[in-house]
Order: structure tokens, then sequence, then C-alpha cells
């Protein structure tokens, strides 16, 4: 095949330097470049401004909560928010940890059951697998096809007992938005905390924790430009939602999360937001412009290819595409100018394609044909072309060794043949 | 994970792709796996009158281990007695390959289809020897 060269940028002094011959990147949702501006925000705070935020006594300490202060603002900002509660964590997988647990643990005398969504990222998941073993239950509501939850089945899964309701904003792997303002209204009408997983969706889509009647938001730094090793998690003061803690110590962040707080890595928080907020018109406007020239040129160019998840309900920066008869890795391994993710875990050990596919309802065949593309801000127009031309042609190489593409071209239904599974 | 230089040899340049004519009372057909798993191989032999594999083909659904090790056996068997053939093991082809353990039923499979071809092949020349399971 012709197209496995890898391709070469020009640096553009605006974007993070591109290295010579590496791959275009299109994994946004795994993580994004730290913004360049953002960097040079956190410089500072390593150096000559290190002081320890949590220091009374001296200006060092007093810079430094300011900046911290700033970037807890700004986080607010973006998601409707007071300042005050915003509590920083190592990341969304911590925030994820310690608002379900947290607040499970607090009100288990009470309230013994949570309600989650079979789509979660796994550090949800895993957590409530964790509270089942101590007791508490978990109802795991399905998705449909499109990968949205149904509002009468949560509404049917919610107790009187139910501590807290677990659903993502955005999902990693399909980029679909489940309907957060209906949730919230939902957990609100029946005395349940809803918390929500927005490491996707945050900077990505507007939030607003008043209006969508979110208690608890996870939020990453990495996955909006941010650096990596912080987050936050968004606890509601009015009225007062209370969790236990996972980390003690000194009792910083309201005595929610102890630890002595990263300035550097606050500030990058901070900014990262303001620039999500005051770019996100213009950029998903853009992004959208990008998906649409991709799927396009994939659709016109090759038959049989199937979007996962729902289209019309996404973030403008993910597609999510089974190329019928292709295996994912094998696929993966032909379009190596492009760093892409694949649903078919062929290198995991368990072999087993993507959960999140399964639970659309996607047999394990289309499951293991499955490419993530990702993009974002440092996505051009020219990464755009050369992935359809890099794509086409690697499925139309291995397709053409397919036994499964040429089955179906002799007319036979790859379904209906018994194969013997191994 | 990095993939051994000849399985991106036989990715990028895979050996004796194709199909033979099924129908062929020489050619035996051996299709091994399932699209569920994630790999599915067809291998094809064509046996001349004196027993010799004088041909060989294969297509194959899965990851660039199950491509490279399809394309290596069919350049092992070309030449071969079918029972010569029948001998290869799948270490012998995860070692070539290099193989890492996660990918070692790769080469299982390359090996269930040389089976799976040779009896296809016996059965139709009615030679079928009723050990050949799939």
């Amino acid at each position: 095949m012709t197209a496995l060269g890898l391709k070469t940028t020009p640096t553009n002094a605006a974007t993070p330097a591109r290295r010579p011959n590496v791959p275009v990147y299109l994994d946004y949702q795994a993580t994004t470049p730290c913004d360049p501006r953002v960097v040079e925000a956190m410089l500072p705070w390593f150096t000559e401004k290190f002081g320890n935020p949590h220091s009374r006594n001296h200006a060092y300490g007093w810079e430094a909560e300011e900046a911290v202060e700033q970037a807890r603002a700004q986080i607010a900002a973006l998601i409707g928010a007071d300042a005050k509660e915003i509590i920083f964590t190592s990341g969304a997988t911590e925030s994820n940890n310690l608002a379900i647990r947290g607040v499970a643990m607090f009100l288990k005398d009470r309230r013994n059951h949570i309600v989650t969504v079979s789509t979660e990222h796994k550090c949800v998941l895993d957590t409530c697998r964790h509270l089942e073993q101590e007791g508490f239950e978990v109802t795991y509501l399905p998705v449909g096809t499109n990968g949205l939850i149904d509002l009468a089945e949560l509404e049917a899964a919610i107790t009187d007992r139910t501590a807290i309701v677990s659903v993502m904003g955005v999902n990693n792997e399909i980029g679909v938005i489940q309907p957060l303002a209906e949730i919230g209204a939902l957990c609100r009408a029946k005395g349940a905390h809803f918390h929500s997983d927005c490491a996707q969706a945050v900077g990505k889509i507007p939030l607003d924790v008043n209006a969508m009647n979110i208690d608890l938001m996870s939020i990453s730094g990495h996955k909006i430009y941010g650096p990596k090793g912080i987050g936050a998690l968004y606890v509601r003061r009015r009225p007062r939602v209370r969790l236990v803690p996972m980390i003690h110590g000194g009792g910083q962040e309201r005595g929610m999360r102890s630890g002595t707080l990263a300035t550097p890595l606050c500030v990058g928080l901070g900014l990262a937001c303001a620039l999500s907020q005051a770019e996100m018109v213009e950029e998903s406007k853009r992004l959208l412009g990008l998906r649409t020239r991709l799927l396009g040129g994939l659709q016109q160019r090759l038959p049989e290819i199937y979007v996962n998840g729902d289209l019309d309900h996404r973030v403008p920066g993910n597609l999510n595409i089974s190329f019928a008869f292709v295996e994912g890795e094998g696929l993966m391994m032909g379009v190596k100018g492009l760093a892409v993710s694949s649903g078919s875990a062929c290198t995991s050990a368990s072999l087993e394609p993507s959960y999140v596919l399964r639970a659309l309802g996607l047999n394990a065949e289309m499951a293991h044909t499955s490419l993530r593309f990702g993009f974002g801000r440092f996505t051009t127009d020219e990464d755009i072309s050369y992935a359809i031309d890099h794509i086409v042609s690697a499925v139309e190489h291995l397709r053409s060794l397919s036994p499964l593409w040429e089955m179906h071209q002799e007319g036979i239904d790859v379904s209906s043949v018994q194969w013997a599974e191994h | 994970m990095a993939y051994s230089d000849k399985v991106i040899d036989h990715y990028e340049h895979p050996r004796n792709v194709g199909s033979l004519d099924k129908e062929d009372g020489n050619v035996g057909t051996g299709l091994v796996g399932a699209p569920a798993c994630g790999d599915v191989m067809k291998l094809q032999i064509k046996v001349s009158a004196e027993g010799i594999i004088e041909d060989a083909k294969f297509k194959t659904f899965g990851c660039g281990s199950a491509i490279a090790s399809s394309s290596l056996v069919t350049e092992w068997v070309k030449g071969k007695t079918l029972d010569e053939a029948g001998q290869i093991k799948n270490t012998d082809i995860a070692q070539e390959l290099a193989l890492p353990p996660v990918k070692i039923h790769c080469s299982v499979l390359a090996e269930d289809a040389i089976k799976a071809a040779i009896a296809d092949y016996k059965r139709k020349a009615g030679k079928d020897d009723s050990a050949a399971a799939e």
C-alpha cells in the first residue's frame, strides 16, 4: 500500500510545535496537548512564585493563594458555579471517586442505592463495583442504540433510597451528550444527588450547574488543553452537598480534599477553562465543519461504514466509525500516520471489544471494526484531508485481504455463518 | 505495542493474498476463527497429483499479527507434502514472527487454518481420515 508514509507538518508558532515523523494526532478524547498560552501562564509558579498557597504568614503564600483563587473563579465561571464550590483534585478519576464514594458513604445509613449507566467511564463503574461489595445496591441503566439513556427508565430507577445518580455529560468513546438538564430535574424532584462526570463535556458544550440541577461535577485538566495531574470537583453549597473525604490531612479544600495545592497546575486549569469559555462557540463551529468533512469524505469513498452513537447529540470533536469487514487493530496498524484509538481491544488481556459499543447493542463483530477519531484545537483542515486519504487507502487494502469482505461481495450474509468461536 | 519487523513486513507486503476455486477438487479450504472474536482466516491449498502443495492463498480479517501469521504459513506450506504441512506448529510461527504472548492465539489460528485446509482437501479427495476435525 502507498499511504503508510508519515506526514510532516510545518511548524506553526501559534500551535504546539509538531515533531517531524510523528503521526497526526486524532485522539483528543484520550488527552489534549497543553495550550502554549496555558504553559506560559504556569511557568512563573514553578520558579520565582513558588510559595505554598496555604502559607498565611508571608507574601509568597499570599500571591500563590491569590493565583489559586483566581483559577477557582475561572473554573466556576465556565460551569455557572460559585468559586467556593470548586474543589481541586488530581484529575477526573479522583473527582469521580470522591463524588460517588464521598456522597454514598455520607448517606449510607439512610440511602444505600446508586444509579449509574453502563457506558460510564471505568473509574465510575469501578467505584460503583467497590461500593456494591461494601453493601450498596447499584442500578446500571442501559442505553439505546444511539448511546443515550431513557429518561423514563431513569425515573423508574430512582427510589427514596437512592443516594446519588451518576451520569456522564459526554461519553469518551462515542462523544454523545446525555440530557443533563432533564436528568437533573428528575433527580431534584426525587431528592437524589446528581453527579455528572463532565471530563469530556467541560469547555466543549455549555454547562450550567444551576440550570441543570447538577450537585457534583467532575472536571479534568488535560482534556481541555490544560495540564495533566489536575482536575476539579464542583460540590454544590445550596442546598449543601456533604461528602466523606478520601484524603485526610490539613483540611484544605473545605476539608474535602487535604493536601497542598499545586499552584502551577491550578493556574493552568483555570486559564484552560477561561480559554475554552472564550472560544467555545467559534471553536465548536470549526470542529463541526472538520467532522462533517471527515465523515462526508469517508462515506463518499467507502461503502459499509457506520457511525456509532447519535450524530446530533454529540460533541463536534468526536467521530466513532465501524468499518465493516476490517478489524480495528489491523486498521490502526494500517493508518500509522494517524494517532487514533480502536474499540477492538485486541491487545488487552480480555480480547473483549469496547463495552461502550457493546452497550449500544453493537455485535462484537462490528465493535471489533471501530475506530475513534478525536480532534480539537490544533487539528487543521489539512490534517483532515490527510486522514481521509490515509483511512480510505488502508480500509481498501485491508478489505482486499478480508475473507469477510469477499463473502459479503459474493452475497453471503456473514452473520448467518456458523462460526467456531475460539 | 510495537510489532516486530517481520510482522510489519508481512502486513505491508502480504504474500499470496487471494482465493483459489473452492469447487476445484484439488483445492482444500480452511476457514477458521470468528468475526465476533476479531479474527477470521481463510487458507487455501492446491495439491498436485503427487500430493505436493503447489499453491497456497490466504485472506485474513484480523490484527497485524493475524495477517502476518497467515501470510507466513502460505509461504511455508508451498512445496511441502500434506504430512509435512500438517507438522507446522503454532510455536514455530510465533517464534518466526516474534509474537508477544497476547498474540499467540494468532499463530494458533494459523495452525488451525492449515489443518482445516488439509482436512477439507482430504475429504474432497475421498481420503477422509476422520481425525480431521475443524
